[in-house]
C-alpha cells in the first residue's frame, strides 16, 4: 500500500511528531510503502506526478496558490486523504490571519515592521534587469483542507499526541485490510475533562484570571481557579499535556462533536462564571467576560477558519 | 539577451517553499543568482490583539523544529512587558530547557546532514551521502546509541515544556512548572548521557576530519570561504551564552563593531525587502547596504554556531572550552571564515550544551518552588533575544496597557543568514557554470555550501532541515527545457 506524506502551510512540527514515533516508525515502513515524504526520505518527484497512491497524510493549512494546487493534485491521486494536525483540520494558529486582510498582513511584514528599510510588497512577478522572477500568490484567507477538497479522516492536535498517532497507524492497517472505519475524527468524542488528572469540586470560579496573574494550584481544576481552560469544549485524546505542566488547554483538538461552535459554546459557559450563584445578573456576566482580553484569539486559537465566525468573513 | 535560465528548486517544485534562479549572460556566464523564499504566514500581523502571556505558546508554532527557542524568546519579551525579572530558579529552568533543545537540534543537524559529507566522504554518491550511509560507516550500534541519547534530550523538553513539540510552560516572570527532586534526579541521569554524546561527537569530528588531509583541504578551500561580519551573544565574561547576554558584532577582521541589548537592535540591524522573495535580507545598518558581497567592508553578517564562537572569547564549560581552543589553533585564523567550520562549531556547542544541562541539573536551586516572580506594571514594550541553534533570534513586541500586542517584529536566524546563503549560491554558480557549460558538480557544491548554515526555512517559511533535494532546470533561449540535473 502506497502512502504520501506532505506538508502545506505548516511549521514542520507535525512531521517531527511522526518521526517521534521512534522505533515504531520502522513497523510503519514495513507495512507501507512511503513514496513521498519530503521531510524524512529521499523521493522522486516523478513518483508523485505519475503514479497513484492509496493514502495521503497531509499537514498544514492552505495559505498560497501553490499549496492549493498541490492539495488538489494529491486528492486526485489517493483513495483516502487524512488531514493531520490542527492546521490541516481547522486552519490552526496561522488561521488567526483571517482576522486581517491579506494585503494588511503583507504590509505589516514588508513595510511597517521597524527594522524594515525601503519597504515594498513582494510581487508575484518581478522583473530584475530583464529577468523574470515569480512567487506564488498569497491567498486572501487561510483555508482548512476540507475547504478545498474532501477529507476522509481527521487527526487533530498541535501536534497530535503519540497515542493519537498510534491510533492513526491502526486506522491505516485497517485500510490496508480493505476496511473503511466509520470513525472520522481520531480523537475522543468526550471532552478533555474526562481525561484530566485534576480534581474537580464543580464550583464556579470566583473570577476570571489570566494565566500569568495567579500561581495555579497544581492539583485543582484550572477553570475552578478562574483560569480559562478550554478543555470542557475540546475533544480529549491528547492526554492533557498542557494542564499537566500547569497551563490551560487552548483547544488544539477541536470542538467536542455536539458543540455548535467552539467559541460560542465556550463563551456561553464562561459567561456564567462570576459569583458562585445560580443566577447572574447581566451586568455581572459582562464583568466576567470583560476579563477576557482577546475573545477571538483565545476562543478560536486553533479553529477560526472552521468556525461560525470565520464563515462570516 | 538571456541565453539560459536555470532554476534550482531546493524542495520539490510542487511545494516550492524556496527556490533558486540563476540567469546567464550572452556568453553563458552567470549574470545573476537569486535565492527566493516563496512563503509567508504573517505572524507579525495576526499576533496583534493577543495578550502577551498567550504569545509564547502561539509563536512556538512558527517552527516545529526550533519551537523551544521561539517560545523562550517570546517569554523573555513578556518579562520586559510586565517589568519583571524572573526568579533565579525560573531563569535556570529556562536555560536548562534551551540547552536540552540545543543537544537535540544540533545532534539531528550533525548526524543527518553535516557529518555524512565527511564521514561518508564528499565524493561519495549522493544516495549514500546521508544518514543511511553514515549508519553504514559508523555502525548500527553507534547510530542507535546516538538516537537513544538524542531522545533523552527530547524527554527533558517534554518534562519541562508540556507538549514535546510545542511547549506551553513559559510565563512572564517565570515558568509554569517547577522541577521536583525526583524529576531533577532523572534529568541529571539523562544529562550524563548527553555529555557522553557531546564528547563522542567532538571526538568523531576530530578523528574523521582532522586526521584526514583531504577533508582539511576541503574545509580550508576558498570555494567554501566567505569573508563576513559575525553576530552572537556573549555573557558578562565574554563567553558564548544561548539564553541571555549581550549581542556582539565583529567585522571581517575580528574588530568589535558594537554591542547591543534589547531594542537597540534597531540601531544595528536593518532588513532590506527584495520584491522577488518573501524573505527579507538583513544588513548592518551602521555600514549601510553594500549589496550581496563578501570581503572587507561588506554589510552582510552571519549568525549561528561559527558566528557565536567567532565573536566570543570562549565557552562556559571545561570540555567545550578545550575543544574551542583546538579549533582556532588548527584553523589558524580569527575570525574563522571557512563555512565548513560551522559543523565543527556545532559539535563543540553540542558538548557545551550537554555540559550546561548537567551543571544546571546539579544546581541545588533548580528544585526551588520559587518559579514565578511577582509582576510589575505593564511597560508596553519588550524585546526577547536568545541564541537559537541556527543563530540570533529577536522577538520584539509593543502592547497596550493591558498587555495586548499592538506591534510585533520577528527576526529569525535564517533571515539573518539570507545574505551569506545567497553569496554561497553565487559562488557555486560562478565556479561551476562557465561559458554556457554547466558542471554537474554544482549540485553537490550547492548542497554542501547550504548545509553549514543549516537553513531552517521552517522558521522563515516551513522547511525542515531534512536532506535538501535540489533540482536544476536549464532552459535555452527559446525557453525550452534542455537539461535537468538532480541529486535525488
Amino acid at each position: 500500500m502506497k502512502v504520501i506524506v506532505d506538508w502545506l502551510a505548516s511549521c514542520g512540527g507535525c512531521d517531527v511528531s511522526i518521526l517521534d514515533l521512534g522505533v515504531k516508525i520502522l513497523d510503519v515502513v514495513k507495512e507501507f510503502e512511503i513514496i513521498y515524504w519530503p521531510v524524512a526520505l529521499d523521493f522522486k518527484k516523478e513518483d508523485l506526478k505519475s503514479s497513484e497512491a492509496d493514502i495521503a497524510i497531509v499537514n498544514g493549512a492552505v495559505r498560497t496558490s501553490e499549496q492549493e494546487e498541490q492539495l488538489k493534485l494529491i486528492r486526485d491521486k489517493v483513495d483516502v486523504l487524512i488531514a493531520y494536525g490542527s492546521c490541516a483540520c481547522f486552519g490552526g494558529i496561522p488561521g488567526l490571519g483571517n482576522l486581517f486582510k491579506s494585503e494588511d498582513i503583507l504590509k505589516t511584514a514588508y513595510v511597517e515592521t521597524p527594522s524594515t528599510t525601503e519597504g515594498k510588497i513582494p510581487q508575484e512577478v518581478t522583473k530584475v534587469d530583464g529577468f523574470e522572477l515569480t512567487l506564488p500568490k498569497f491567498l486572501e484567507d487561510v483555508k482548512a483542507l476540507d475547504d478545498v477538497v474532501d477529507i476522509d479522516y481527521y487527526v487533530p492536535g498541535c501536534p497530535p499526541s503519540l497515542s493519537t498517532i498510534e491510533e492513526m497507524v491502526e486506522l491505516m492497517l485497517k485500510l490496508k485490510k480493505g476496511e473503511r472505519p466509520e470513525k472520522k475524527v481520531l480523537a475522543s468524542d468526550k471532552s478533555l475533562c474526562y481525561e484530566c488528572p485534576r480534581s474537580k469540586s464543580f464550583l464556579r470560579p470566583p473570577t476570571i484570571n489570566r494565566p500569568h496573574e495567579v500561581v495555579a494550584d497544581e492539583e485543582r481544576c484550572l477553570l475552578e481557579q478562574g483560569i480559562i481552560c478550554l478543555g470542557f469544549v475540546t475533544r480529549g485524546g491528547c492526554g492533557a499535556r498542557c494542564v499537566r505542566v500547569n497551563m490551560p488547554c487552548r483547544g488544539c483538538y477541536g470542538k467536542v462533536p455536539n458543540a455548535f461552535d467552539f467559541g460560542t459554546e465556550a463563551i456561553t459557559a464562561i459567561a456564567m462564571a462570576g459569583t458562585g450563584e445560580d443566577y447572574l445578573p447581566p451586568i455581572r456576566i459582562t464583568e466576567a467576560v470583560d476579563r477576557i482580553k482577546d475573545v477571538v484569539g483565545l476562543l478560536y486559537q486553533f479553529c477560526l477558519p472552521k468556525s461560525k465566525l470565520g464563515d462570516l468573513k | 539577451m538571456v541565453l539560459k535560465k536555470i532554476e534550482i528548486n531546493p524542495i520539490t517544485r510542487l511545494e516550492g517553499h524556496g527556490k533558486i534562479a540563476i540567469f546567464l549572460d550572452d556568453s553563458g556566464n552567470v549574470a545573476e543568482a537569486f535565492f527566493q523564499v516563496v512563503e509567508l504566514r504573517g505572524f507579525e500581523r495576526f499576533l496583534v490583539g493577543i495578550p502577551i502571556e498567550e504569545v509564547p505558546r502561539t509563536v512556538s508554532t512558527i517552527c516545529g523544529v526550533c519551537r523551544a527557542v521561539h517560545h523562550t524568546a517570546a517569554t523573555k519579551a513578556s518579562d520586559e512587558i510586565y517589568g519583571v525579572e524572573p526568579t533565579e530558579t525560573a531563569k535556570k529552568i529556562r536555560e536548562l530547557f534551551i540547552n536540552a533543545h540545543y543537544v537535540e537540534d544540533h545532534a539531528v543537524i550533525l548526524y543527518a546532514l553535516g557529518l555524512p559529507d565527511f564521514v561518508v566522504g564528499p565524493e561519495a554518491d549522493p544516495a549514500e551521502r546521508n544518514i543511511v550511509g553514515l549508519v553504514k560507516k559508523v555502525g548500527v550500534d553507534v547510530a542507535k546509541e546516538v538516537l537513544r541519547r538524542r531522545s533523552y534530550a527530547v524527554k527533558i523538553l517534554e518534562m519541562l515544556g508540556g507538549k514535546p513539540i510545542h511547549p506551553v510552560a513559559g510565563l512572564p516572570g517565570g515558568w509554569s512548572k517547577r522541577i521536583t527532586e525526583e524529576e531533577r534526579a532523572e534529568i541529571e541521569k539523562l544529562a550524563k548521557e548527553l555529555v557522553e554524546l557531546g564528547k563522542f561527537t567532538v571526538q568523531l569530528f576530530e578523528d574523521v576530519i582532522l586526521k584526514n588531509e583531504k577533508y582539511m583541504e576541503l574545509i580550508t578551500s576558498d570555494a567554501y570561504r566567505s569573508v563576513l561580519n559575525y553576530m552572537g551573544t556573549v555573557d558578562e565574561r565574554g563567553l558564548v551564552n544561548y539564553y541571555d547576554g549581550v549581542q556582539k558584532i565583529i567585522d571581517t577582521k575580528g574588530n568589535e563593531i558594537g554591542r547591543f541589548k534589547g531594542k537597540e537592535y534597531l540601531e544595528y540591524i536593518a532588513e532590506r525587502v527584495l520584491p522577488w522573495s518573501y524573505l527579507k535580507m538583513p544588513y548592518l545598518k551602521k555600514i549601510g547596504w553594500k549589496g550581496i558581497v563578501d570581503g572587507e567592508g561588506t554589510s552582510l553578517y552571519s549568525v549561528g554556531p561559527l558566528a557565536r564562537l567567532n565573536v566570543a572569547d570562549g565557552m562556559n564549560t571545561p570540555l567545550a572550552q578545550e575543544a574551542y581552543g583546538k579549533m582556532f589553533d588548527v584553523l589558524k585564523e580569527r575570525p574563522i571564515h571557512y563555512i565548513m567550520a560551522y559543523h565543527w562549531a556545532r559539535a563543540i556547542e553540542l558538548l557545551n550544551a550537554a555540559e550546561r544541562v548537567l551543571e544546571l541539573a546539579q544546581d541545588p536551586e533548580i528544585t526551588s518552588p520559587d518559579v514565578r516572580a511577582e509582576l510589575g506594571e505593564v511597560t508596553g514594550e519588550g524585546v526577547g533575544i536568545i541564541e537559537a541553534p541556527r543563530g540570533t533570534l529577536i522577538h520584539h513586541y509593543k502592547t497596550d496597557d493591558e498587555g495586548r500586542v499592538t506591534e510585533a517584529n520577528l527576526i529569525v536566524a535564517t533571515t539573518h543568514n539570507k545574505g551569506p546563503i545567497t553569496l554561497a549560491i553565487r559562488k557555486a554558480a560562478k565556479h561551476f557554470i562557465k561559458n554556457g557549460n554547466v558542471d554537474e558538480r554544482i549540485l553537490n557544491y550547492v548542497e554542501m555550501a547550504f548545509r553549514p548554515y543549516d537553513l531552517c526555512l521552517a522558521c522563515a517559511t516551513h522547511m525542515l532541515p531534512g536532506r535538501l533535494p535540489i533540482e536544476i532546470e536549464i532552459y535555452d533561449s527559446e525557453g525550452e527545457l534542455v537539461k535537468t540535473l538532480r541529486n535525488f
